[in-house]
């Protein structure tokens, strides 16, 4: 699924402009990384292209358009229901979506399975690792098969070594599964070492100040993360932030 | 168990036994402060009189709380429906709260009669207001980003409130109930007071014949009632929220 903003605007309050006006298109197949300091606007600009939020002028279109449930969203923190065992908080949407039992079950299954959960699929979210709590997010996303998948600082509150596994598992899914990846994050390192292409977001107004196709290697593990070119990447993107 | 039970039983037995020795060596008179033995003399001597008022009492103070936790509710529910129902209904409920029950209570005699509606009435009243609120103030604080997924899959909504914010509110729930349980003794025992029946009135009557004793021992009775509902709520909630919730964790 691509997605196209056209001069988006986002003001709050009257007179706080976050988004000044941006052009951005993202094609199908992308893995973008989006960069910038905290209070920037990345998670307006998410929640704009996810239709939880509507800008205030401008155009933000998906393609092929109209079709719903194709977009997923992952938040920073997991986000479960702590009332349900972890095959139930995988299969929520699907449930939503009006979906019988026994196939959502199955999906929710498949989904887990993808991301590494094969076991503790009865285990409520308060029994589980913070890695865990996300892996399980991560499922509830994956588990509609979406053609879009959003995420907003989704590791930023794991432990590095758990980011750095969840960071591999994200990108070989997404070459999986072929699907259109928008990666919010505030980590240099994170962002060169997952995305394709990377923008950097100014401070204020939603600028975009870089926007680059990064020249990195497509299978991306643990070795690469030693790798010169990806401190060359991480170099040019910290410069575009600290201009 | 052990643990909770016993640590608070130890000022009990020293306050007892100070109690009783205070009284027998006349530092306090026995007309202001019975002995101990004495109020579990009236105990005994009285077990059929207290043990009826006690029943009478708790289906008193148990019907007024369960119309609290019910309507109460439903009450949130309804005021978190829109910001203008709020508005324009939430500050009856904070006014309801204020209205000092011992006034109104006559009232209650007049609409209800003598007997036990007008100490469930009682009951309702006094502990009906931390239900709402509580409940209210769990509704409206679902975690936004939940509410986020929950739109993003089209949930109407309906489905919201019985999947997401009813569900999420329940600590909160739980901590209006406590608190409403413990206030629908009090406004039980304020209910026979003016309508007579149960413990209030063993209060009442043993106190124009100077039968302190019998006024302690109808108070203590009282009081096991509320630490024994409160103790019956904190069961339910444990029970319920015993895989979720963080507080309920042993860790
Ligand atoms: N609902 C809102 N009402 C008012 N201001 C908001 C709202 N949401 C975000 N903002 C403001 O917009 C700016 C951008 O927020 P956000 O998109 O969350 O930034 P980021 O995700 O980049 O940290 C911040 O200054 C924030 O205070
Ligand atoms: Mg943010």
């Amino acid at each position: 699924m691509a997605v196209q903003l056209d001069r988006v605007r986002r003001v709050f309050n009257n007179t706080h402009v976050v988004i000044a006006g941006m052009d951005l298109r993202i094609d199908t197949g992308e893995f973008l990384a989006v960069l910038g300091p905290s209070g920037c606007g990345k998670s307006t600009l998410l929640r704009m292209i996810a239709q939880l939020a509507e800008p205030d002028s401008g155009q933000i279109r998906t393609e092929p358009d109209g079709e719903r449930f194709q977009t997923a969203f992952v938040f920073q923190d997991a986000h479960l229901l702590p009332w349900r065992d972890v095959l139930d908080n995988a299969a929520l949407p699907l449930e939503l979506m009006g979906e019988s039992k026994a196939r959502r079950d199955e999906k929710a299954r498949a989904a887990l399975d993808q991301v590494g959960l094969h076991d503790a699929l009865d285990r409520y979210p308060a029994q589980l690792s913070g890695g865990m709590r996300m892996r399980v997010s991560l499922a509830r996303a994956l588990v509609t098969e979406p053609r879009l998948l959003l995420l907003d600082e989704p590791f930023a509150a794991l432990d590095e070594i758990t980011r750095f596994h969840l960071d591999v598992q994200l990108r070989e899914l997404w070459q999986r599964r072929g699907m259109t990846v928008i990666f919010v994050t505030h980590s240099v390192s994170e962002a060169a070492f997952l995305a394709n292409r990377a923008v950097v977001l100014a401070r204020s107004g939603g600028a975009i100040k870089l926007d680059r196709i990064l020249e990195l290697p497509a299978v991306r593990n643990n070795e690469l993360r030693g790798d010169p070119r990806l401190g060359q990447e991480m170099r040019l993107l910290l410069g575009a932030i600290e201009e | 168990m052990k643990k909770t039970l016993l640590p608070p039983l130890i000022p009990f037995a020293v306050l007892t036994l100070l109690a009783e020795f205070l009284v027998r060596q006349g530092f306090v008179r026995a007309y202001l402060v019975p002995a101990p033995s004495a109020v579990f003399r009236a105990m005994l001597d009285s077990r059929v009189e207290l043990v009826q008022a006690l029943l009478s009492t708790s289906a008193g103070s148990l019907a007024g709380f369960a119309m609290s936790a019910l309507t109460g509710i439903a009450a949130a529910v309804l005021l978190s429906s829109s910001r203008g129902v709020q508005r324009a209904f939430y500050p009856y409920a904070i006014f309801f709260q204020t209205v000092p029950l011992i006034a109104v209570a006559p009232l209650l005699v007049i609409w209800f009669g003598f007997g036990i509606q007008t100490v469930i009435a009682s009951a309702f009243v006094a502990s009906v207001f931390p239900v709402i609120a509580n409940t209210l103030s769990g509704i409206l604080s679902t975690d936004p980003p939940l509410r986020d997924l929950f739109r993003l899959y089209g949930a109407s909504p309906l489905v919201t409130l019985f999947k997401l914010r009813l569900p999420a509110a329940l600590p909160q729930v739980f901590t209006g109930l406590r608190v409403s349980a413990g206030l629908a003794v009090i406004g039980a025992i304020v209910g026979e007071f003016i309508g007579g029946g149960g413990l209030g009135s063993v209060v009442d009557v043993a106190r124009t014949q100077q039968r302190i004793d019998k006024v302690f021992a109808a108070v203590l009775l009282a009081s096991l009632l509320g630490l024994a509902l409160f103790g019956l709520i904190n069961l339910l909630s444990h029970l319920t929220l015993r895989r979720w919730h963080a507080s309920e964790q042993p860790d």
